[in-house]
């Protein structure tokens, strides 16, 4: 039997998510007894595969067709499920990112099986019934659950394991898989796309300056946005202040917003609710400023300041033009 | 435009979240309840559209009795027509709600036509199965994606917008279509005083409604280990900027 895992790529840039799914799909198909297969759909994918092997993979699916050019829902699960069937699959793993879960919830409405989503954890040692850990609240809750099914389909959470290459690659044999496939399978395939932004991301910053309801206004962030400037890094926000309408929502950090990892997370005027925690929570510091000792933000902050965040954001920000202006 | 949100009660909880002892359910004694955030989005994408276009909102939860709060909430913002499937409490499965909400489309569709569009949120708020609007779709036969930031809806076909890490991906559904729409797509709006008023009259129509356990069973629930550490203060006013740019220039973010 085999535990095949789907790997995800933009136009043939393997997604480093993807390295993630391989990393747990090693040592679930060790528990299984099982072999480590891959599969690659669509354009582009085919070089691909000796990064597959060196994932672990001994063997490589790739997988194309007429209509898989881009990527689409329908066309890549009913691959999946075709290939799954054709190499008697036991599971089909991938990892939890928006088309990773999409593409699994798809297959599992497919074979009306079971589908687990955002495991942090899997026990495949009993290949009737599997048990596993997942996330509830984007994180701030797990979920121990059981599933039997004659084939097991799970995401794992992003960034819920490591990634690292095999210690022995994978053979890697490559096997081509032409799926049956028909327009219908083509409605949802990606039409256009649209880039909107270049450079620093606040997923990607190093620095993270925040504001919460405290901060009080649109206006009020503008002391916020010269400190994120002085430091290179960006603003982000609590969705009390989307939802006031002060920031645009792509600032917003938490369970419906951005998770961020910055070098450190200046999080001014936020309480700390657990749905905003999750999403600073990997930050390697948190300096918290706050006029409430009590905040939870100030609990589980690294560094707190007890005050007004509108006296202490400015007073920060001339201290470091006074340095730089003296160097 | 005849459109169908599909919505969840969950409850909204503070700074933690408490398991009950048995470990079943979130412990909501002193907590106040809502609606998953992304849901709160697709009901305000539905009345914007059916503002612009005209039509109707009809709104469906699959919950306790209790779930007619978020219900009113949806009618107090725009919604027309208010669908409750009572569960007595019952925790379900996604493949179970899916069952009970595709059955509920069916019986709704067959008394006053088909819906053009049917809008889920991303994913629920609390269980996250990232599945249940995916499901639904299948079983009507109809195109689905996830991850939606944007909608246009045009004489026969659906433009929709996912917002990945740069921008975003465009695709073109037939109708009629579903969609699973992400928050930031717009800024739902507060009820006014008129809406809350026409909300209390709404009718409801509570729609018992039941199917199989999918293969899925929740065992417990528990909060995940916490690192308890020390904060360290650095101060109690704008005197602590001087700390603070030490400490900015020490892990080497300040150049
Ligand atoms: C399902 C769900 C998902 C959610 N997802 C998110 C999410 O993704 N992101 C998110 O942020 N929230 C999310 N929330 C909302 C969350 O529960 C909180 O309501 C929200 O984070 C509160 O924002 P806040 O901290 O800015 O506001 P408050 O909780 O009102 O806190 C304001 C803080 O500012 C402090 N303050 C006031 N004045 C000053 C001053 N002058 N100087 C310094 N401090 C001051 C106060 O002491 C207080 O601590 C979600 C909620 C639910 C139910
Ligand atoms: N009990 C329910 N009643 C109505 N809609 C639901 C229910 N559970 C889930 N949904 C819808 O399905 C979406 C996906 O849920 P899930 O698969 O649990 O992440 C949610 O955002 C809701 O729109």
């Amino acid at each position: 039997m085999t535990l095949l895992v789907i790997l995800e790529h933009d136009r043939g840039d393997l997604a480093e998510a993807s390295r993630e799914a391989m990393t747990a799909g090693r040592s679930l198909a060790e528990q299984m007894g099982d072999d480590l297969h891959a599969v690659l759909i669509g354009e582009g994918a085919d070089h691909l595969t000796d990064e597959a092997a060196e994932l672990g993979a001994q063997t490589v699916h790739v997988v194309t067709h007429d209509i898989l050019t881009d990527y689409g829902p329908d066309a890549w699960a009913e691959s999946v499920r075709q290939l799954a069937d054709e190499i008697d699959a036991a599971a089909v793993l991938a990892v939890g990112t928006d088309r990773g879960n999409e593409v699994m919830a798809q297959l599992a409405a497919r074979t009306d099986l079971p589908f687990v989503a955002n495991c942090v954890s899997v026990d495949a040692s009993d290949d009737e019934g599997w048990s596993m850990t997942r996330l509830q609240w984007g994180g701030s809750l797990l979920e121990d659950s059981t599933i039997e099914a004659e084939r097991k389909l799970v995401s794992i959470g992003h960034h819920a394991v490591v990634a690292s290459d095999a210690l022995a690659p994978g053979a890697g044999t490559v096997e081509e898989f032409e799926p049956e496939l028909d327009g219908s399978h083509a409605v949802t395939i990606i039409k256009d796309r649209a880039v909107l932004s270049q450079g620093v991301t606040l997923s990607t910053a190093p620095v993270v300056v925040s504001g919460g309801r405290g901060v009080g206004s649109a206006d009020g962030f503008g002391i916020l946005e010269e400190l994120a400037d002085l430091l290179s890094g960006r603003v982000g926000c609590s969705r009390a202040v989307t939802n006031n309408g002060w920031r645009p929502h792509a600032d917003q950090v938490g369970q419906t917003g951005t998770r961020i990892a910055p070098e450190i997370y200046i999080a001014t005027g936020i309480s700390g609710a657990i749905q905003h925690w999750v999403g600073a929570m990997a930050s390697k510091r948190i300096l918290a400023i706050n006029t409430d000792p009590e905040a939870n933000m100030v609990a589980k902050a690294d560094y707190a300041v007890i005050g007004d965040l509108h006296k202490i954001v400015p007073a920060v920000t001339a201290e470091i033009k006074r340095r730089k202006g003296s160097t | 435009m005849r459109i169908l949100v599909c919505v969840k009660r969950v409850p909204a909880p503070g700074a933690k979240i408490n398991v009950t002892t048995d470990g079943q359910a979130v412990e909501t004694a002193h907590l106040g309840f809502t609606t998953s955030p992304h849901e709160e989005c697709a009901v305000e994408e539905a009345v914007q559209i059916t503002e612009r276009m005209g039509g109707e909102v009809t709104v469906l939860t699959v919950g306790p009795a209790e779930a007619e709060e978020q219900l009113r909430y949806a009618a107090s913002v725009g919604c027309h027509n208010l669908v409750l499937v009572p569960t007595d409490g019952l925790a379900l499965d996604p493949q179970r709600t899916a069952a009970i909400i595709t059955e509920t489309v069916g019986g709704l569709e067959a008394d006053g036509g088909g819906f053009d569009l049917i809008l889920f949120g991303n994913e629920s708020a609390d269980s996250g199965g990232f599945q249940v609007g995916v499901r639904v779709a299948h079983a009507l036969g109809r195109p689905i994606v996830n991850g939606i930031k944007g909608i246009d809806v045009e004489d026969d076909h659906i433009v929709a917008r996912r917002a990945v890490d740069a921008g975003f991906e465009v695709y073109e559904l037939p109708r009629p279509a579903v969609l699973g729409v992400k928050e930031g797509i717009n800024l739902p709006r507060y009820p006014t005083m008129k809406g809350r008023l026409a909300s209390k009259k709404a009718e409801m129509v509570s729609q018992p409604i039941d199917a199989e356990n999918g293969g899925q069973v929740m065992v417990r629930l528990h909060r995940p280990a916490e690192t308890v550490k020390e904060t360290v203060m650095l101060g109690d006013s704008e005197e602590a900027a001087p700390a603070i740019v030490d400490l900015l220039e020490e892990i080497g973010v300040l150049q």
